[in-house]
């Protein structure tokens, strides 16, 4: 059985960034040799904190940037950083990768009926669509994300920011994608809407089969979502594994910590919160070696030297010389 | 989006509980309610209405030809003072043309003038300043600078030029003035595009494969539109003004024309003499360019979410 949507290889993403006039150049290594695989019906999450290069993965993966190097196969379409795709591959591939942002305030054009929001993927992509057929999905899409049928001819600025996300997501899912790009879809919601749209989105990959990667820092929301997990610091991915396993077992320290980070409900629990020391370090200047050296309690020589690297072969593998 | 819009999301958030949405006043409804609280903004509308009336039934209120000259009665006075006759309420000019007649045709030019600059300045700014905005790199620094040395340049004096160059007419004079108009749309256009493309609906847009010109003018036009609207409405005073600047120096429309500019410049030398022959062009010019500029205003207190309250 081979339903792998998504298949990334040593995917890398850097960024030329002008240091001031007599600087020159500086390379900022967004996303460095990221691979992984997403099978349909699953859900791969993506977590770590700000700057840590989740984003730009989004990004590559719904082409809206190029990978700078690394290998990508989308639903059978083979992504390479040297040569550019044809239009005809672009639009095939943009009916299969489609992308809900984080912030439905921002994501929907306020100067648009929702109507129009929601049929303009359909009339750019299958221009043979007649217009009453347009409506017709449109609607139905309406239906389907628990939306009324006289939300149609209203304006984004009339719903609130749930309505709003389920509108997002509706248009994400006009082109009958089979991979949808979540760039966390719910950490710009109130608590008791973010569950109401997760939900949705759990109900929806059940109904379209659909493979979602989901981006987040939220860990509780990941835990409700994820069925495999990867961790990332820094533009590298630092952990991976079924969501079960990372959560239960972690192996890297980093990945230990922002666990520790996640508050639980349960009083009676003891508290062993891992405080890290220090900031995200400047990704236009890494740390020598493991670039979680500066602020991980187990780093020896060894980490300041080399960085680790992820072994592709384990189940659960781990980027760290002393996994825990 | 607009600070209404966000005013808006949060009664949206605030109904969201009840799981039904309040009722919304339409967006028309909530921009007079803006521009009603300004009394000047109002007064401005008012008269400019009124003054556009004028200009389209000129023919029905002029009791006169504006060119017809009636030789018994030279630099007649209007009808209050001594002399004056009911026939000519505002009075005659120096070959014995209606002075009321005149100037209500001439608010026809004045319109013309008006709205021709706005449509030809603001139509080519704005998309010059998407595609500077949109095309970033060389284009865009060479189309700013390309604008930054027209703004280097005294308005009048470059329209002056280019009216000496093209020859002197009203539609050379308008064409000039649209030219030096122009540069103020392209840099609020470019600017508002800038400021619209980093969000996510842009993206958005781009990721369904929207092409170029759809994403110009589809999905970032109308988003830029408030400032644009705004700066039309103020350009369209200055147009009026510059033009009649242009028509005064001989430059402009020519006799006989009745252009409230080029009216001006023809009675210059009975200002002593015959007071009303310069003094109604000029209160209509003043008038007119007052009244537009109040409800310009009004109309940016309206439109720009910057100056809004809540």
């Amino acid at each position: 059985m081979d339903n792998t949507l998504i298949e990334a290889r040593g995917l890398s993403r850097h960024y030329d960034v002008s240091n001031g006039f007599f600087g020159g150049t500086a390379t900022v290594k967004a996303l460095s040799n990221a691979s992984f695989t997403l099978q349909a019906g699953r859900t791969l999450a993506v977590v770590g904190e700000s700057g840590c290069g989740k984003s730009t993965l989004a990004r590559v993966v719904t082409m809206i940037e190029k990978p700078s190097s690394g290998e990508l196969t989308l639903d059978g379409h083979h992504i390479r950083s040297d040569e550019p795709l044809t239009d005809a591959q672009q639009a095939e591939l943009r009916a299969s990768v489609q992308i809900v942002f984080q912030d439905p305030f921002g994501s929907l054009n306020p100067r648009q009926t929702i109507g129009r929001i929601l049929e303009e993927p359909v009339l750019i992509n299958r221009p043979d669509v007649t217009k009453a057929q347009r409506e017709q999905q449109a609607r139905e899409m309406l239906a389907m994300v628990g939306l009324r049928p006289e939300h149609y001819d209203r304006y984004p600025h009339m719903f609130s920011g749930g309505q709003r996300q389920r509108i997002a997501v509706a248009r994400a899912l006009m082109l009958e994608p089979r991979i949808l790009v979540l760039d966390e879809p719910v950490s710009a919601l109130d608590l008791s809407i973010q569950s109401q749209i997760l939900n949705l989105l759990v109900e929806l990959q059940e109904r379209l089969n659909l493979a979602y990667l989901f981006i987040s820092h939220d860990l509780s929301v990941v835990r409700h979502m994820a069925d495999d997990v990867m961790v990332m610091y820094l533009g590298r991915v630092v952990e991976k594994g079924a969501a079960s396993e990372v959560f239960d077992a972690p192996r890297h320290p980093y990945t230990r910590a922002l666990l520790s980070a996640t508050p639980v409900a349960d009083p009676t629990r003891e508290q062993t919160r891992i405080r890290l020391e220090g900031e995200l370090p400047s990704p236009l200047n890494p740390p020598a070696g493991c670039a979680f050296n500066p602020r991980c309690w187990k780093a020896e020589e060894r980490c300041r030297q080399s960085a680790p690297e992820l072994d592709e072969q384990e189940a659960h593998p781990v980027a760290c010389y002393f996994p825990l | 989006m607009t600070a209404s819009d966000n005013s808006n999301a949060v009664t949206a958030n605030a109904a969201e509980g009840q799981g039904e949405l309040m009722a919304r006043p339409g967006r028309f409804r909530e921009f007079w309610s803006y521009f009603s609280e300004n009394t000047g903004a109002v007064i401005g509308l008012v008269v400019f209405l009124t003054f556009i009336l004028i200009a389209a039934f000129a023919d029905v209120l002029a009791p006169h030809s504006p060119t017809e000259q009636f030789r018994q009665a030279l630099l007649q006075p209007p009808a209050w003072q001594e002399g004056g006759t009911s026939e000519f309420l505002l009075g005659t000019d120096a070959i014995g043309r209606d002075l009321l007649s005149r100037l209500i045709h001439g608010a026809r030019y004045s319109f013309f003038i008006g709205v021709i600059v706005v449509v030809i300045a603001a139509g080519s700014g704005v998309f010059i300043g998407l595609v500077a905005g949109f095309a970033r790199g060389w284009v865009d620094t060479l189309i700013m600078r390309l604008m930054d040395i027209l703004l280097a340049f005294p308005s009048l004096l470059l329209a002056l030029v280019m009216v000496a160059i093209l020859g002197p007419s009203l539609v050379n004079a308008m064409i000039a003035i649209a030219i030096v108009l122009q540069p103020h749309y392209v840099r609020l256009t470019r600017a508002a595009v800038l400021q619209e493309l980093p969000k996510d609906y842009v993206t958005s847009a781009r990721v369904v494969g929207a092409s170029r010109f759809r994403l110009m003018f589809v999905t970032v036009l109308p988003n830029c539109m408030a400032p644009i609207i705004v700066q039309a409405a103020l350009s369209f005073s200055t147009a009026i003004l510059d033009a009649a600047a242009l028509g005064f120096l001989g430059l402009g429309a020519q006799p006989p024309t009745p252009e409230w500019g080029t009216m001006l410049a023809d009675s210059r030398e009975f200002v002593l003499r015959a007071w009303w022959v310069v003094t109604f062009p000029g209160l209509a010019i003043l008038i007119n360019v007052l009244a537009i500029n109040l409800m310009g205003d009004g109309l940016r207190d309206a439109l720009d979410p910057k100056l809004k309250r809540s």
